[in-house]
């Protein structure tokens, strides 16, 4: 681009923006725009001025929002219900499962005791049978005994 | 003393009564005007009607402070102007809110013409000419499209505008400069 054309570019730009101030403080505007914004200003006017006159559809609109409103409450009720439904079958199915691991635990404590229980009674039986048999061991030597004791006499 | 209370009292009723009398005049005479600018700046008939009682619920609220240091219609512009300042800010924070939008598309907007004696031929020429004008004013700023719709079709003063904008002449100048020649520029481009 040579100098001339920017100067040129550079002074229409300028003479736009003046015109465009000049305007704008309420000077004279080209024909087009002007009839543009008469017609805009007419078209507003006559929107404004139809919209006023027209009677307000408030019940519809009412009506629309207690729709709205109902559809909106019904739908909060069923997340609130399903939402308790759900933490109270959360918190049985928790209950349950504490339930039967109390249980189980019993039953493993039960089971140990018995257990327990078993293996002292066979002691005690072994024990028993130990001590039955050294009490009877005496008598059953009885008689080497007695030769033995005569044989010290003779002596 | 009992005399003077009573005076008293029957004096500021009076004066409350005749305050309310002055602000129903004010209410009637300057209602549509305030609803034309919301209208025209929002597209949206239903939150024009809002704004505008809101408006005038806020003027009623605060009409014993008014001291006419302006006129009451550029004092309830200026009211106007911040109610629908604060929609847009409010709406912006709150997306998460409905997200539907009530304004009318720019060709039902344009459908609006008076019934004047045109031909057809006009008719179709001024719906075009108020389409491009539509289009224009819907890429502008806010500040820019207030100040545009205040001049251009409530056909106010620059200082009018100023006062009710809280802009000085000079900003509310350079800004319908500015509008002008989005305007100028629609009405070129697509001619």
């Amino acid at each position: 681009m040579s100098l001339m054309d920017k100067w040129t570019r550079k002074r229409n730009g300028m003479n736009e923006r003046e015109a465009l101030d000049k305007m704008a403080a309420g000077g004279p505007m080209d024909k087009e725009l002007s009839e543009a914004l008469v017609n805009f200003k007419l078209s507003v006017h006559a929107w404004s001025d139809a919209e006023l006159s027209r009677p307000r559809t408030v019940a519809q609109g009412v009506r629309r929002r207690s729709w709205r409103l109902a559809v909106g409450l019904a739908m909060g009720c069923t997340l609130v219900a399903g939402g308790v439904s759900g933490g109270v079958y959360e918190r049985h199915q928790k209950q349950e499962a504490a339930r039967i691991a109390a249980e189980a635990k019993v039953a493993d404590q039960q089971r140990l005791v018995a257990a327990e229980k078993a293996r002292q009674d066979e002691e005690d039986l072994l024990a028993k049978v130990d001590s039955d048999v050294s009490r009877e061991t005496p008598s059953a030597m009885e008689p080497l005994a007695q030769l033995m004791a005569e044989d010290e006499v003779q002596k | 003393m009992a005399t003077g209370t009573a005076l008293e009292a029957m004096t500021m009723g009076t004066a409350a009564e005749i305050a309310a009398q002055e602000f129903t005049r004010v209410v009637e005479r300057h209602r549509p005007q305030i609803f034309r600018f919301l209208l025209a700046s929002t597209r949206d008939v239903d939150l024009a009607e809002t704004l505008t009682q809101e408006c005038f619920l806020k003027a009623h609220r605060n009409w014993g402070s008014f001291r006419g240091e302006s006129t009451a219609m550029t004092w309830l512009m200026r009211i106007a102007i911040n109610l629908q300042k604060d929609h847009w800010r409010n709406r912006r924070m709150q997306f998460w809110r409905q997200t539907r939008v009530n304004s009318v598309d720019l060709d039902e907007a344009s459908e609006w013409l008076p019934s004047g004696e045109r031909s057809a031929e006009q008719k179709l020429l001024a719906k075009e000419q108020v389409k491009r004008v539509w289009e224009s004013v819907k890429g502008l700023s806010e500040r820019q499209r207030t100040v545009f719709l205040l001049r251009f079709v409530e056909e106010q003063e620059l200082s009018e505008i100023a006062l009710a904008t809280g802009l000085s002449e000079g900003t509310v100048k350079a800004h319908l400069s500015r509008a002008l020649g989005r305007v100028r520029a629609e009405m070129g481009g697509k001619r």
